[in-house]
């Protein structure tokens, strides 16, 4: 779609909803900026979003503003959506290694696919507005995996349910996708082979899908874990397959496709090496694309070229880190990354919006630019994957926010006592 | 994202006379210990002349030159400056368009002691048998095919500091290494560098003995165990003295002499109490830090700097007035409790102390490949804050800092006539998340080239199916 049309589509929104909307002190306009939408309006250039009521009413190159629109100009300056923060545990953890303050994980030593960590999402979180000033508005809550340490209880391959959680206060989304360890990680949770762990996925969907079983005959599940287990694999919703290895990544499709499962590969390290296998079967991949180093006998193939090879090849790339809910801001420079490394800009963009927003069922309130849909959107003073970028203005759920942070306040505490010399 | 002793799990100021003085020391510091008994045998291959004509070169010392030459004859800066002639038969690299820094330098890293792949007969990082193992080198546990020190050269390092791990009080010396291609560890080792000495504050070393029951269990225990160590130090020190003053003064004296028992952890001691071996200390919090610089008044050494250091900021006049360097990351925090007060403009505001000696480091095989965009993102918070950081300032933080802080300000970090040839053309600025290193030269030896195709320099990666493509 060219812009000239989209601005006579948005005009014409504009001309059937402005009328509805009265002057309001809540009216901003948002004026001569470069909009990346990431939806069927495109990128405008010199563009403005008109923003009443927490909505975006108006997205075009011509937009009046009603009487009593607080106008802003952005002289050029770059509008996204919010940010996606990747999958992870932000928000149920608040400091890394101090257990008490994880709820990440489950270490039942059991099967328990039905685990739903969004019960322990903490939106006053302190990582949580970390990432949120820096342009993040929404992210996936993954359970972890864990082997369990010195001998205790751990998790099991299947980690348990993922959601979409919203970095402006409200709690998550109701459980999209199922997570589970396929390749080096599900070794420790499948008696130390990854071969097992098909094994132990096979049984636990047979169970589920109503196998049946002699009276007292071990089984893997609780009712519970066969119930969501059945929901997910019948409503065709994302398994998250974890895996890095080429050669675990076409086990992995295979065995989908055998299950009637709808796969997403987490991980891909080596992804780039069955790119044309991911394309033909529909699979996207959710890779971290400063992923360089073979750390592991699962990462030999690992490059920084994986986006770029993977998108050329056609296969759907959404991005994410590996690391702790503390570096969710550092996922727009490994995109930054990934576009110095050969993908396209744009793809770079679509990796951290819209295209994990498709994967993950959090369309179209996140991801996209759209009339009508409430702001969720980024103003930034730069190219948003330039390190250098910082936020200018963001809004959530249809309300500016502060960009302020326990750590910004202990920046300006400090600040002041370095400019007058006490700071000792 | 967890410093080095989780991964295992898991995974000078004082040399201001240079590098004369650092061979002086080093020799004078024998008293006790012979002269290394694992030399350094690198040595930079003879290559013709070069000139880099009509770049802009940041010199690393706040320095900014446009349209500038930079001329290397024998591995050495020969020359900085504008129309520079070009010396018969020298190598022409046209700068137009490009930036020149000095080699970037990371003070803290495991590389080769934490190698990729990251599997358990590779965890060589940490001595943790016991909290004091001032007995241990880290250049004995480099792996030197370690893929990482490819990346990182790629990313524009040329020189880095090994040091050991962060589980023990004290854990043994460090290495400093060139970045070049090597079979053995000391065809990489810096001639002539001081090895550095690894202490570790606060939660590393209390977890580590405290979870077995054993001391430190505390922080209180932590400084308690290093104090008993000065003691011990000085006294062997003061042995040795002794042991010497009755060698020089000859005769009966000299004869009946008998030299103290040699022990490899208190020469370790001893040598940073006498300056020769600078004190690399993992500090997060700023309360620790100041606790350490008591420490380091009470026994009579100096701090180089607090590596990690993510409270730093809140003692920024304090470290200037003190002389010791802040080697910080751009955006770490929260992982443990010590690092919760992390904040993206620690590293400026360090700078922006009177006299601060800011460093960025990466502590990472991930983050020591793109240092340049870690001190990025540290300048733009910076400018946010309302600082002044040209890229001229920011580079300072990469090359002349760290120089300092591992005595090596004589020889590297800047762009100076008479400074080893370790240089990075890049595609552009740097503080960008889109420039690359196009050549790197160590002692004007071009190490890397953006676009050459070449087989990995690991072995480990060599004949590799997955590295070389197609579908398995």
């Amino acid at each position: 779609m060219n812009s000239r049309c989209i601005t006579r589509l948005a005009a014409l929104a504009l001309a059937v909803i402005a009328p509805l909307a009265p002057a309001h002190a809540d009216s901003v306009l948002l004026q001569n900026g470069e909009i990346y939408t990431q939806g069927p309006a495109g990128t405008l250039h010199g563009g403005s979003v008109l923003i009443v009521d927490g909505r975006i009413r108006g997205l075009g190159e011509h937009l009046s503003a009603p009487p009593g629109t607080r106008v802003v100009d952005l002289k050029g300056r770059p509008v996204t959506p919010a940010l996606f923060g990747g999958l992870g545990q932000l928000g149920v953890v608040e400091v890394s290694e101090e257990s008490a303050t994880d709820d990440g994980t489950l270490h039942l030593g059991q099967m328990r696919p039905e685990f739903d960590p969004s019960y322990a999402f903490n939106p006053d979180s302190i990582p949580v507005s970390v990432a949120r000033v820096d342009g993040v508005g929404f992210a996936v809550l993954v359970p972890g995996a864990s082997a369990g340490a010195k001998g205790g209880p751990g998790s099991s391959i299947l980690h348990g349910l993922a959601a979409v959680t919203s970095l402006d206060g409200r709690a998550p989304r109701p459980p999209a996708a199922l997570s589970v360890s396929l390749g080096q990680d599900a070794e420790a949770l499948a008696g130390d082979s990854r071969a097992a762990a098909y094994m132990l996925l096979s049984q636990a969907l047979e169970e589920a899908r109503g196998g049946q079983f002699a009276p007292g005959e071990q089984r893997l599940l609780t009712p519970a874990g066969r119930r969501v287990l059945a929901r997910f694999a019948a409503e065709h919703r994302p398994f998250l397959f974890e895996v890095d290895r080429a050669a675990d990544i076409r086990t992995a499709v295979a065995f989908a496709q055998r299950e009637k499962l709808n796969a997403i590969i987490v991980g891909g390290a080596e992804a780039w090496r069955v790119a044309p296998l991911l394309a033909a079967a529909h699979v996207p991949v959710v890779i971290n694309p400063l992923d360089d180093l073979p750390e592991s006998f699962d990462q030999i193939g690992a490059t920084l070229q994986n986006a770029a090879r993977l998108q050329s090849a056609g296969v759907v790339v959404a991005f994410t880190l590996r690391g702790s809910p503390h570096e969710v801001r550092k996922l727009r420079q490994a995109a930054g990354v990934a576009v110095a490394s050969g993908l396209p800009w744009a793809a770079g963009l679509a990796a951290i919006t819209n295209t994990p927003a498709q994967l993950f069922g959090a369309t179209p309130e996140f991801g996209t630019l759209a009339v009508g849909l409430p702001a969720n959107l980024v103003v930034w003073n730069g190219d948003p994957l330039e390190v250098t970028s910082l936020v200018d203005a963001e809004w959530l759920d249809g309300q500016e926010r502060s960009l302020r942070t326990r750590q910004t306040e202990l920046r300006d505490r400090y600040m002041e006592r370095l400019r007058a010399g006490r700071a000792r | 994202m967890l410093d080095e002793t989780v991964r295992a799990i898991r995974r000078l100021t004082r040399l201001a006379a240079g590098a004369t003085l650092v061979v002086l020391a080093a020799s004078a510091a024998r008293a006790a210990e012979p002269a290394d008994p694992y030399p350094s045998t690198y040595v930079a291959a003879a290559t013709p002349a070069l000139l880099i004509r009509g770049a802009t070169l940041l010199t690393g010392n706040g320095t900014r030159l446009d349209n500038a030459d930079v001329l290397v004859v024998d591995g050495r800066v020969a020359a900085v400056g504008h129309a520079l002639a070009q010396p018969a038969g020298a190598r022409i690299v046209d700068g137009t368009g490009r930036w020149v820094t000095p080699g970037l330098i990371d003070l803290h890293s495991h590389l080769g002691v934490y190698p990729s792949p990251a599997v358990s007969a590779h965890m060589d990082g940490n001595e943790m048998t016991a909290p004091v193992t001032a007995n241990v080198w880290a250049e004995h546990s480099v792996w030197p095919v370690d893929p990482g020190f490819q990346s990182a050269l790629e990313g524009g390092v040329t020189t880095l500091q090994i040091l050991p791990g962060s589980g023990n009080l004290i854990g043994g010396r460090s290495v400093v290494l060139k970045n070049v291609a090597a079979v053995t560890y000391q065809a990489m080792k810096f001639p002539g560098a001081p090895q550095g000495l690894k202490m570790a504050c606060g939660e590393n070393p209390k977890r580590v003995y405290g979870g077995k029951g054993a001391t430190p269990m505390t922080r209180m225990g932590n400084v308690a165990g290093y104090r008993a160590q000065w003691i011990e130090a000085s006294e062997y020190l003061h042995d040795w003295k002794d042991y010497d003053a009755k060698k020089a003064a000859g005769g009966k004296a000299a004869e009946d002499a008998k030299p103290p028992k040699r022990d490899l952890r208190l020469d370790t001691l001893a040598g940073a109490l006498k300056g020769d071996i600078p004190v690399q200390m993992h500090c997060y919090r700023a309360d620790e830090m100041a606790i350490m610089l008591d420490m380091s008044k009470e026994f009579g050494f100096h701090i180089a700097a607090f590596h990690h250091a993510t409270e730093a900021y809140k003692i920024a006049n304090l470290l200037a007035e003190r002389g010791v360097c802040a080697a910080m990351w751009a955006d770490w925090w929260g992982f443990k409790m010590e690092s919760n007060d992390g904040i993206e403009e620690n590293i400026a505001l360090i700078d922006a102390a009177p006299k601060g000696c800011a460093i960025v480091h990466s502590d990472s095989q991930e983050g020591v490949q793109r240092l340049n965009q870690e001190a990025a993102k540290a300048q733009a918070r910076g400018v946010a804050a309302g600082f002044q950081i040209p890229p001229e300032r920011a580079i300072t933080w990469l090359t002349q800092n760290p120089a300092q802080a591992l005595g090596l300000q004589r020889q590297i970090g800047t762009l100076e006539a008479g400074k080893m040839a370790d240089l990075v053309v890049w595609d552009r600025n740097p503080f960008s998340v889109y420039a690359h290193a196009e050549q790197v030269y160590i002692d004007g030896v071009l190490q890397f080239e953006r676009g050459l195709v070449a087989p990995p320099r690991s072995d480990f990666l060599l004949g590799q199916p997955a590295t070389i493509g197609g579908t398995p």
